[in-house]
């Protein structure tokens, strides 16, 4: 067990955990997050997905001693239900999703995709979020609502 | 965030986190009731039923339908209204569009009803929810809706004796009553019921809203739980916290039909925070202190398993699904002249389909919490059948199933059932094993091999006999499918993965050589095509017009688990009917709309089906096109149709696809869906469905199989268990330009008639549609599932 210090949505914690521990499990079970989700453990599906300064990382297979010190974004830092981040207002307009497990793994590529390029294409969208699984296959609306988002912030 | 324990709070609304509270209040709703202060909730069914003279009725599908009101709604002073249904939100929008039906008949603002699921404490016992039968069960005559016009009905009995007026010379608007045209006299239904109970039976009289006068119901009214969901507030089961709470992993055999030979409980000694290894049978888990403990000592616990029982060849198995010397057989319809008739017939059409074993493949592998002390069980569950889980549970456990409390949390889309059942009974026995409450988590792996129950595998022939006008004289088909186990109901903790390592068996297997003769025309599972009259005695149950007829089908037993993915048997044989029709109409050199409506009788599975073709803007034409290219990207279209469950909703489909014949590769450029489910709920939340019917239809019809070696499953994983991701059916569309995928829905509204279902409808058809269109494009026919780049390569080279 160490020590370590992350600073999760704004703020910072400083936890005791096996260094070897997927990040995953600080979040879900050391501060009782609810937005990143154990979908597959392997990092292939995306419902775990945290933005871990700045890139949307797979955190089932993200150690947490390689994040030590990093500033980690969850679903639950971007918006609140009263106050929803636009990205996530977006998908609320569109009606974008069934059971919403995915959403993590949806809204935070996109979101990560964005701050890094603003500009980002049609293509360039579908590139980032190829890896992201939706088993209830609302992909059409989910494209459709980051598509607005992309437009209103221009 | 991990819930807050304060007291019980004394108004209607509960939260999860104060339902949770509850547990200690008590299991059966009655005692419930007793403990609850001012919170109204009904006596258990059968009380009722003796109360009132009224037997429980039995559901379509299970259950004992409570036909008291206050099983099913609460006002409190304020003029809150609680709502109580079993019938539960799995993300297809059923908790809206629930809280739209009473708010409706209500006449009070959406804001101003709870909905509480799928609890057995609280809860009317619905069965299950499954299937495309929430809508039916909920939204037409009885159950909710019904509950809702008996009590807008008493409410306004109420109001006429307190305000001195005629029941019809009232109106209700916002929870107040006054007369018509006389807004100075009024009451609230907080001041005629609140905080008491209605004392009534549901009264089969009482009459729903018109639908012409509806402002909610019918409308697309936005999903209460997105907000919560986009943000990440919302509590799934993988987020139910209690306290004293520690976690539990399964450890699953690693071969089919292995067992425990022995547990090496040192391999374990000394690991941190490890509590107990539980074996019971051929269950093995582990309970830790902390998630992460758990999942390390799961993986360095050592068990000696023995061999397995060994699987069939995957290679052979649709012969092996033939050959079986063991099946259970069932004619479905059988006129009485079909050999003779195909005897003397010149030209007779012969095809067969095949369609794997897939799974449900749920994002989040399944979870669940369970609290097992010595006077109560309280199971914290993503089940679609809490009723039934608690009887099973309490077989499990060895326990008396009115200490068992079942509270449904949702999980991931489920789309059948899928390990949210099995992993139920984990966390049951772990925390039994250990006197302290247990959340178990499955891995990838164990919900993929050892979690859920397969979609089934089938294996059909068909036949027709077609006369010198080019029409169906007779048709014939004849199916081999495979089964194992299932839901669990009340009684079968064995037909999932862990009731089976238990030791419990599965629904017994009866084999019957000889299908007895049909005593009603039963289509439930589209064993029969739309295209024959389906006549039984003198009653024809049937869609369409050929007279000559037999449907006969095998079952023979899996040597997987097998469970009800979304449009169980309905999806395997439309892809059969509607393709082998298709083969009939090119066979005859007719239009495939054309071919259809010709040999189809029902009127409104007519009009879905023209409906759709005339939206996509359908060419009258044979298929295939003639004047496609043998190499690069070619374009073709195709239709399928079909009454699901034979009563259950209308549903044609058009699909436009480009196939890539260097490659094999399939892309859908356009579906264009048309449906009629009675009256719409909610426009958009049928579209949402349809959508995403669509498109999880592609991925099963292109990618999704079950694989297998000699003695385990193979495919554990999204490596091996192929899904479609985001972007994958964008892959081929780059190179004809658009980047949007166009889905087009036809919705026909009957705001009069019955409501049927539409999650399964679209989904049915995907296959045979996209088969079809394939054909269109290249003149090669696809008779196995799924479409593969390599299957759809050689069958190009096959014809070439």
């Amino acid at each position: 067990m160490s020590l370590m210090i992350l600073t999760v949505n704004g703020q910072t914690y400083t936890v005791d955990v096996d260094p070897e521990m997927p990040l995953l499990y600080v979040l879900t079970e050391d501060l009782s997050l609810r937005g990143p989700k154990y979908g597959c453990g392997l990092g292939q599906c995306g419902s775990c997905v945290a933005i871990v300064n700045g890139r949307a990382e797979r955190t089932c297979v993200t150690p947490v001693s390689r994040v030590e010190g990093a500033t980690i974004t969850t679903l639950e830092g971007l918006g609140t239900p009263e106050e929803p981040h636009p990205l996530q207002q977006a998908f609320i307009d569109e009606q974008a999703a069934q059971c919403g497990f995915c959403l993590s793994g949806v809204i935070l590529t996109a979101k990560a995709l964005f701050d890094e390029n603003p500009q980002a294409t049609e293509s360039e969208i579908q590139a980032a979020l190829r890896n992201v699984l939706c088993r209830c296959f609302a992909q059409t609306r989910m494209l459709r609502a980051i598509r607005r988002y992309a437009q209103e912030r221009v | 965030m991990g819930g807050s324990h304060t007291s019980l709070p004394v108004e209607s609304r509960l939260t999860p986190a104060a339902r949770r509270q509850l547990h200690p209040a008590g299991y059966s709703r009655r005692r419930f009731l007793q403990r609850s202060g001012a919170l109204i909730v009904a006596f258990a069914a059968a009380e009722m039923a003796d109360r009132f003279g009224v037997a429980p009725t039995v559901s379509a599908q299970g259950g004992n339908t409570p036909q008291t009101l206050d099983s099913w709604l609460s006002i409190d002073a304020s003029g809150h209204v609680t709502a109580y249904t079993g019938r539960a939100e799995l993300g297809q929008g059923m908790a809206t569009v629930q809280t739209q039906l009473v708010a409706e008949e209500l006449s009070v603002p959406m804001s101003r009803v709870t909905l509480v699921q799928c609890d057995t404490a609280l809860t009317p016992d619905q069965g299950t929810s499954s299937g495309s039968m929430a809508h039916p069960v909920n939204f037409n005559d009885g159950n909710l809706a019904l509950a809702g016009a008996t009590a807008r009905e008493a409410l306004f009995e109420m109001a006429a004796t307190r305000l001195g007026v005629a029941v019809d010379q009232l109106t209700a608007a916002d929870g107040v009553i006054n007369p018509l045209g006389d807004a100075s006299r009024r009451v609230t239904y907080g001041e005629l019921i609140g905080d008491r109970r209605f004392s009534m039976a549901l009264s089969p009289e009482a009459k729903r809203k018109s639908p012409s006068s509806w402002s909610v119901l019918g409308t697309s009214v936005p999903r209460l739980d997105l907000p919560e969901l986009v943000t990440g507030r919302f509590e799934f089961v993988d987020n139910v916290r209690v306290p004293d709470m520690v976690h539990g992993r399964v450890v699953r055999p690693p071969a089919v039909g292995a067992k425990v030979v022995s547990v090496d409980e040192d391999s374990v000694a000394g690991l941190p925070g490890v509590l107990k290894v539980v074996v019971q049978n051929d269950f093995v888990g582990i309970v830790a202190e902390t998630l992460w403990q758990a999942m390390e000592a799961a993986r360095s616990l050592s068990v000696t398993w023995s061999q397995g029982t060994g699987l069939p060849d995957q290679s052979g198995f649709y012969d092996y699904l033939r050959q079986h010397p063991s099946r259970r057989s069932t004619q479905v319809v059988s006129s009485d002249n079909v050999d003779a008739t195909l005897s003397r017939t010149t030209t007779i059409l012969e095809s067969t389909y095949l369609h794997p074993f897939q799974m449900h493949g749920s994002m989040g592998s399944a979870c669940a919490v369970a609290d097992v002390r010595s006077d109560t069980v309280t199971i914290w569950s993503a089940t679609q059948a809490v009723y039934p889980l608690r009887e099973t549970t309490a077989m499990v456990l060895g326990r008396s199933p009115e200490h068992v409390r079942v509270i449904f949390v949702r999980g991931s889309g489920c789309y059948g059932i899928n390990g949210a059942d099995t992993v139920s009974y984990d966390a049951a026995l772990m925390s039994q094993a250990v006197s302290r409450p247990v959340r178990v988590q499955l891995s990838r792996e164990d919900e993929m091999a050892w979690g859920e129950n397969y979609g089934l595998p089938y294996v059909i022939d068909q036949r027709v006999g077609v006369d010198g006008t080019g029409n169906i004289i007779a048709w014939d088909v004849e199916s081999w499918s495979a089964r194992r186990g299932g839901r669990p109901g009340s009684t079968t903790p064995g037909n999932v993965a862990t009731g089976a390592l238990l030791g419990f068996p599965p629904a017994p297997f009866i084999p019957r050589a000889q299908a007895p003769e049909p005593i009603w025309f039963n289509n439930r599972g589209n064993a029969a095509p739309s295209y024959v009259t389906g006549r039984v005695g003198q009653t024809m149950g049937g869609t369409g017009t050929v007279a000559i007829q037999r449907v006969v089908q095998h079952v023979v037993p899996s040597p997987f688990l097998t469970g009800p993915l979304r449009s169980p048997r309905r999806l395997q044989n439309t892809f059969a009917h509607e393709s082998f029709m298709d083969e009939i109409a090119v066979s005859v050199r007719v239009d495939s709309v054309e071919y259809r409506l010709r040999h189809l009788a029902d009127p409104r599975l007519r009009e879905v089906t023209n409906a759709a073709a005339k939206t996509a803007d359908w060419q009258t034409r044979p298929s295939p096109r003639s004047d496609n290219p043998r190499t690069g990207v070619v374009s073709g279209r195709g239709i399928a149709c079909v009454l699901y469950e034979g009563d259950n909703g209308y549903v044609a489909l058009v699909a436009e696809v480009d196939v890539d014949q260097d490659t094999g590769e399939i892309a859908v450029t356009r579906f264009v869906v048309a449906l009629d489910v009675g009256p719409i709920s909610s426009p958009d939340g049928v579209r949402n469905q349809l959508e995403g019917g669509l498109l999880q239809g592609l991925s099963r019809a292109v990618s999704e199989e079950v694989t297998w070696d000699s003695e385990k499953v193979t495919s554990v994983d999204w490596a091996g268990y192929k899904s479609l991701f985001l972007p994958d059916w964008y892959h081929l569309r780059s190179k004809v330009g658009s980047q949007i995928p166009l889905i087009e829905t036809v919705l026909i509204n009957r705001p009069e008639d019955q409501a049927m279902g539409a999650g399964e409808t679209a989904i049915t058809v995907v296959a045979a549609a996209v088969g079809n269109a394939i054909f269109d494009a290249t003149g090669v026919r696809l008779r196995e599932v799924p479409f593969t780049p390599e299957r759809v390569r050689a069958a190009l080279a096959g014809s070439r």
